[in-house]
């Protein structure tokens, strides 16, 4: 069996006195995206921040790609963190730079390629997340919140990382904005034979983007599966999750617009 | 362990913040070490013009401003300018999630973020303060020679006997050493604010306050440790 490219394992987290995980264990294999979900306050974002290394758990692993994220010298640490991109849910910009230099900044820190090389990527990653090269010289303010969603995605691909973390891509996106980011993750995903994580509130960005679906609830993953085997699963938050999903559906067929939530 | 090559030298940074803070400062420098030269100079004057002492006023004025004067001024000013600018700055880029973005690239943010600030004020400030004390110096010059009727050429000429050479290596150290604290002070309270603007703004003001704080500490060690160095005995 292949090593999965995110290994957790018996992951616990405390702040103060609250344990938010307890024995999470979870482990992705290379190609899936999977959705992480679970209610406010369950500790997503602390668990994508872990697997990321902003955080250290209190207690557990976490291996990316078969390796710890921490340990063996800067150099190391560096290359395996090459092989992910994250998405952070404001995009993160660095708002000194330009579009283009932002694009650029992870090319320049490898010290590999001359600036018409680097050019030449940046304005091939714009157009893989179809913006135009004379967005390349806008500033990160300058930019709607689409854009910088786009151009934070250009730049976690920069180096064509074999991972991708995505947290609430689309939280903040009206819902045609927020189509066609899904679709684009998609399609680059498949593209390019990304493994996903997200962390998603989105019913549609879920439904849209999941090969599987991990449910944070009760201090751990309590189901790990496809969107079919999760939506059977009789539990108070995912029938309260997957209800809302189905009354959403109803109200798009009926033709009514459908009622964010 | 971590090996760093001159190449990984962050230059564009640290010239940016050579700019920013040293070359950008000028003007303000200038204008207060003027007007400092030139009242330090005139409450002298009005003294020394009771006792007769009046050529005493190139002692008071030299070894004042190049010894004392200039570089606590600087610091000061340099601490509520640039330090303040460096915490506001990292603590955006915590708010903003920069320094984690830099964080998951692997991107070392003491040589990237702190490094470069810490050199540029260890390089600028004891230019400043050349620049400085020049410009108080004329401006006492001036003073004492409306109010004295002191020559510029005998200023000139006396400067160098009465205040020797070792004070002004002793300002331009004080130079550096404050730049380094101040550039440390800030950056170590811009990498500690919390994502929210009331962590920002305290954040900033503490770095300030503790810079100064820290500038007039390090002086009174500075004045105890060259107590015996450049002083007419
Ligand atoms: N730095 C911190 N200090 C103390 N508590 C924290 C900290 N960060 C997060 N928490 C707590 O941990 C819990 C999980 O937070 P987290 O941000 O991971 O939730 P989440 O699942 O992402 O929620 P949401 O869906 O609302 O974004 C929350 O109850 C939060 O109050
Ligand atoms: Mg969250």
């Amino acid at each position: 069996m292949n090593t999965p490219v995110i290994r957790i394992r018996d992951l616990s987290t405390r702040f103060g006195e609250v344990w938010i995980h307890k024995g999470l264990d979870l482990a992705i294999e290379r190609g899936e995206m999977v959705s992480l979900v679970g209610g406010s306050g369950s500790g997503k974002t602390t668990l994508l921040r872990m697997v990321v290394g902003l955080l250290l758990p209190d207690q557990g692993d976490i291996e990316i790609f078969g390796e710890p994220l921490f340990g063996g010298g800067i150099a190391r640490e560096r290359e395996l963190r090459q092989r992910f991109g994250v998405l952070f849910q404001h995009g993160a910009l660095f708002s000194a730079f330009s579009v283009f230099d932002n694009i650029a900044f992870p090319l320049r820190e490898l010290k590999r390629y001359d600036e018409d090389a680097i050019h030449d990527l940046v304005m091939l990653k714009l157009s893989m997340v179809e913006l135009l090269p004379r967005h390349g010289r806008l500033m990160p303010a300058e930019l709607s919140g689409g854009m910088v969603k786009r151009v934070a995605l250009a730049r976690a691909l920069a180096l064509e990382p074999e991972l991708l973390l995505l947290d609430e891509p689309t939280a903040g996106l009206d819902p045609d904005r927020s189509d066609s980011f899904v679709r684009l993750i998609r399609m680059l995903g498949e593209e390019l034979g990304l493994t996903v994580m997200l962390v998603t509130h989105d019913l549609d960005t879920l439904a849209a983007l999941s090969t599987k679906v991990a449910v944070l609830a009760e201090q751990r993953i309590l189901a790990y599966g496809s969107i079919d085997e999760i939506m059977h699963i009789d539990h108070p938050f995912i029938r309260n999750f997957f209800l809302s999903e189905r009354s959403v559906r109803a109200l798009q067929n009926s033709g009514l617009p459908a009622v964010p939530n | 362990m971590s090996r760093v090559s001159p190449a990984d030298l962050p230059r564009r940074e640290i010239s940016a913040n050579l700019y920013k803070s040293g070359v950008r400062a000028m003007p303000v420098t200038a204008l207060v070490g003027f007007l400092i030269g030139v009242v330090l100079s005139y409450l002298s004057a009005l003294q020394l013009k009771q006792f007769g002492a009046d050529i005493f006023i190139v002692n008071i004025i030299g070894l004042g401003i190049v010894r004392e004067l200039g570089p606590v001024l600087v610091a000061i000013l340099v601490a509520g300018r640039s330090g303040s600018a460096m915490t506001a700055q990292l603590g955006v880029m915590r708010v903003t999630e920069e320094i984690d973005a830099l964080a998951t690239m692997g991107v070392q943010r003491g040589l990237r973020l702190v490094f470069p600030k810490v050199v540029a004020l260890i390089v600028a400030l004891p230019l400043l303060v050349l620049w400085s004390t020049a410009i108080a110096l004329i401006g006492g010059m001036v003073s004492a020679q409306v109010q004295l009727d002191i020559s510029y050429g005998f200023f000139f000429q006396t400067l160098p006997r009465v205040v020797p050479a070792a004070n002004l290596w002793i300002g331009l150290a004080k130079g550096a050493v404050f730049g380094m604290f101040i550039a440390l002070v800030a950056c170590h309270f811009g990498l500690r604010v919390r994502p929210n603007t009331e962590s920002l703004s305290s954040n900033t003001t503490a770095s300030v306050v503790s810079a100064i704080t820290v500038v007039i500490i390090l002086d009174a060690f500075f004045a105890i440790a060259t107590r015996s160095i450049g002083l007419p005995s």
